[in-house]
C-alpha cells in the first residue's frame, strides 16, 4: 500500500496525504465533548436502565415517603435525551468538521482499499501479522465498530423514545415521530426486550472500544487515549521500513 | 325479519320504556362513553332519528369468552344494547333460529342491508386445508367470512382471536388461524382486543358507532383510542408503590400484603394496552393486579407466545436454550471480557518473548 501520507507508515484512507507533521489534529473540540458527553450518558443509561429492569429491593414504609423508581426512570429518560441531542448534534457536526468528523457515519465497503485494511487490521488483531498500520482515524475494525455504535445507538433512541411516548400519550410529538416502533413491534413487550438487549450489546461495545485503545495506545505506535482529550494523533517514530 | 326499519325510539317506546327512563338511559350512556355535557341529547338525538343498525355476530375458532363478557355489561345493560340500541340479526350461539333458518338470515342481511350492517367477529378463521379446521354451516369459515365482510358497513373484531390470532394462533399454529385483518382487507376493522374484551368496552365500541354513525378514532394497530390508548400501568392504582420502589418480591410476602406493585412478579401492566385498571371487571368490582395478581397482557399481540406469564421481557429462545434478555446479556458480555482478557494474555506474552519486534519493550 502507498505510503504517501507524509509520515512514515500513516496511511490516510481519505486522499492518501497527510501533512509532514508527527501530529495531526482530528478530533475537534465538539467530537471530543460529544465523546465524553456520550461516555457519562451512556454510564447513567446503562445503570439505570438496568435498574429499571431489576429494580433495587423494595422499600417499606408509606409510599409517599419514596420515589426511588421515580428517580431512577428520571435519571434515565434526561441522559436519554442528552444522548439523543447529542447524536443529532454530533450528525451535523459530520456536515460541518473536518473529514475525520464524517468517519464513523459512514461505512465504505465499496472501497477496495478501505476492505484490505479491514482485512489487514483483522489479522493484526489475530496475531497473523506482525505490524499495525497507522490511521490517522480509525482503523478499519475500529471505523466498523463506531459505525455500529452509531447504528445501535439510533437503535436505542428510538425504541427508547417509543416506550417514553407510551407515557406521554398518544398525543405527544415522541408518539408522532417513534410511533413507528410499534408497527413494527406491534407488542411493547418486544420493544422492551429488544432495548433490554441493546443494553448489553452497548456493553459489549464498551468492553471492545477501552481495549481496543487501550491496546492500540501501546502497539501501535500512536496516541489513542489522549487523541481524544487532546484532540491531537501523535505518531510515534519507531517505525521500522 | 322483512318488517320496516325501525329507529331505536320507536323500539324502545314500543317495549314500553317510558321517555323519562329513554333520557336517563341516554345520559348514563353518553357519561359511561366520557361525550361530555351535550353527550346526552346526542345520544338521545341519534336514538330518534337513526334506525337501528343490523348487526350480524359471527363465530369462528373460539372459545365464546367474547360473547360471556358481552352478556355482563353493566353499563349499558347488555339487554339495551341487543334489544335496544341495535338489531342483533344474528348470532348463532344466542339466537333461537338454527340451521338453514338461521343461514338464511345471513343471506337475507346481505341483500336487505348491502353496506350497511355491522359485521362483528369472534374468533378468527383457520386457512390450513382450505380453512376445513373450521366448518360453520358445512362450509369453511372463512369463506363465510369474506362473504358477510364484502357487503358490510365495517368490522368489528371481538377478542385477541379476532384481533391478533390469540391461542389458535400461538405457535406452531397447526390449523393456521390468522387474525381477521389478514383476510378482510378492503373494510375498517375496529381491533377490541382481550381474552376476554372488558364488556363495557365491547358496548361502548358499539354504542359509539351506533350514536355517531361513524367508527371511533383508532390508534396504528386499529384499537379504539378511548379504551387502548393507555397502559394497566400508567392507570394502575398500584402505581404509587412502583414510582416509590415498594415491589411485592415474591408471593405472599410482606409487600403483597400491603398491595405493592407486582412489577418483579412479572405484571405485564407496563406494556399492555386496556381499559382494565380504569373501568374494571364485573360491574367495577376487580380486575387482576386489585386481586393481587399481575396482568397478563391478554389484549397484546401474540401474548400466548411472549413466554411466561409471569416474565415481563420475552425470553429469547436460540441455539436450544431459552434465556432472558439479561442472561443472554451478561453471557456474551462475559465470553466478550473473557476473550478480550486472553487476548491481553496473548499480547503480552508476545512481547515479552519478542515476538513483536516491532515494539521493543521499554523499561
Amino acid at each position: 500500500m502507498a505510503q504517501a501520507s507524509g509520515l512514515p507508515g500513516v496511511v490516510d484512507r481519505i486522499d492518501e496525504r497527510a501533512p509532514r507533521r508527527q501530529t495531526v489534529y482530528v478530533y475537534q473540540a465538539p467530537v471530543r465533548l460529544w465523546h465524553w458527553v456520550t461516555v457519562g450518558c451512556i454510564t447513567v443509561l446503562a445503570v439505570t436502565g438496568y435498574l429499571i429492569g431489576s429494580p433495587p429491593p423494595t422499600l417499606s414504609g408509606e409510599a409517599s415517603d419514596h420515589y426511588l423508581m421515580g428517580y431512577i426512570r428520571y435519571a434515565h429518560f434526561s441522559a436519554g435525551y442528552v444522548l439523543a441531542v447529542g447524536l443529532v448534534f454530533r450528525l451535523i457536526w459530520a456536515f460541518i468538521g473536518n473529514r475525520y468528523a464524517r468517519q464513523i457515519f459512514v461505512l465504505p465497503v465499496w472501497d477496495r482499499m478501505w476492505i484490505s485494511g479491514l482485512i489487514y487490521t483483522v489479522k493484526w488483531y489475530m496475531f497473523l501479522v506482525r505490524d499495525p498500520k497507522k490511521y490517522i482515524g480509525h482503523n478499519p475494525a475500529g471505523h466498523a465498530s463506531m459505525f455500529g455504535l452509531v447504528l445501535l445507538l439510533v437503535f436505542m433512541i428510538c425504541t427508547g423514545f417509543a416506550m417514553y411516548s407510551e407515557g406521554a400519550g398518544r398525543d405527544s410529538w415522541q408518539y408522532a415521530m417513534f410511533g413507528w416502533v410499534f408497527s413494527i413491534f406491534p407488542n411493547s413487550q418486544d420493544v422492551h426486550t429488544w432495548h433490554h438487549l441493546g443494553l448489553w450489546a452497548i456493553v459489549i461495545f464498551v468492553l471492545g472500544h477501552i481495549y481496543a485503545a487501550v491496546r492500540e495506545d501501546i502497539l501501535s505506535r500512536q496516541s489513542m487515549i489522549s487523541s481524544i482529550v487532546s484532540g491531537e494523533r501523535v505518531f510515534r517514530d519507531d517505525f521500522r521500513e | 325479519m322483512g318488517a320496516p326499519i325501525e329507529t331505536f325510539y320507536q323500539v324502545i317506546r314500543r317495549q314500553g320504556i317510558s321517555r323519562r327512563s329513554f333520557v336517563k338511559f341516554c345520559s348514563l350512556t353518553a357519561a359511561s362513553l366520557g361525550l361530555g355535557a351535550n353527550g346526552a341529547a346526542t345520544v338521545a338525538n341519534a336514538l330518534e332519528t337513526k334506525p337501528r343498525v343490523p348487526v350480524i355476530w359471527m363465530h369462528g375458532l373460539e372459545c365464546t369468552c367474547c360473547s360471556e363478557s358481552f352478556i355482563r355489561s353493566a353499563h349499558p345493560l347488555v339487554k339495551d344494547v341487543v334489544l335496544s340500541m341495535i338489531s342483533l340479526d344474528y348470532d348463532d350461539t344466542i339466537m333461537a333460529a338454527a340451521g338453514h333458518q338461521a343461514d338464511a338470515i345471513l343471506q337475507e342481511t346481505r341483500e336487505k342491508h348491502k353496506g350497511g350492517y355491522i359485521l362483528a367477529v369472534e374468533g378468527n378463521p383457520p386457512l390450513n386445508e382450505d380453512g376445513m379446521y373450521c366448518i360453520d354451516g358445512g362450509r369453511p369459515f372463512v369463506e363465510k367470512l369474506k362473504e358477510m365482510a364484502a357487503d358490510s358497513m365495517a368490522v368489528i373484531a371481538w377478542g385477541a382471536c379476532a384481533s391478533w390470532g390469540c391461542v389458535q394462533a400461538a405457535k406452531p399454529n397447526p390449523t393456521h388461524a390468522v387474525p381477521i385483518d389478514k383476510v378482510i382487507r378492503d373494510k375498517p376493522i375496529i381491533k377490541v382486543p382481550g381474552c376476554p374484551p372488558i364488556a363495557e368496552v365491547m358496548t361502548g365500541v358499539v354504542g359509539y358507532v351506533v350514536t355517531f354513525g361513524k367508527l371511533p378514532e383508532l390508534d396504528r394497530q386499529g384499537r379504539p383510542k378511548m379504551f387502548y390508548s393507555q397502559r394497566i400501568h400508567d392507570k394502575c392504582y398500584r402505581r404509587p408503590h412502583f414510582d416509590a420502589g415498594q415491589f411485592v418480591e415474591a408471593w405472599d410476602d410482606d409487600g403483597a400484603r400491603k398491595g405493592y406493585c407486582l412489577y418483579k412478579m412479572g405484571c405485564k401492566g407496563p406494556t399492555t394496552y386496556n381499559a382494565c385498571s380504569t373501568t374494571r371487571w364485573n360491574d367495577g368490582v376487580s380486575f387482576p393486579i386489585q386481586s393481587g395478581h399481575g396482568c397478563i397482557g391478554c389484549s397484546e399481540d401474540a401474548f400466548w407466545d411472549k413466554g411466561s406469564f409471569y416474565d415481563r421481557l420475552t425470553n429469547i429462545s436460540a441455539f436450544g436454550v431459552e434465556a432472558n434478555a439479561d442472561t443472554i446479556g451478561i453471557a456474551a458480555a462475559g465470553a466478550v471480557a473473557a476473550g478480550l482478557a486472553v487476548h491481553a494474555g496473548v499480547t503480552a506474552v508476545r512481547r515479552l518473548t519478542g515476538h513483536d519486534e516491532n515494539t521493543p519493550p521499554r523499561g
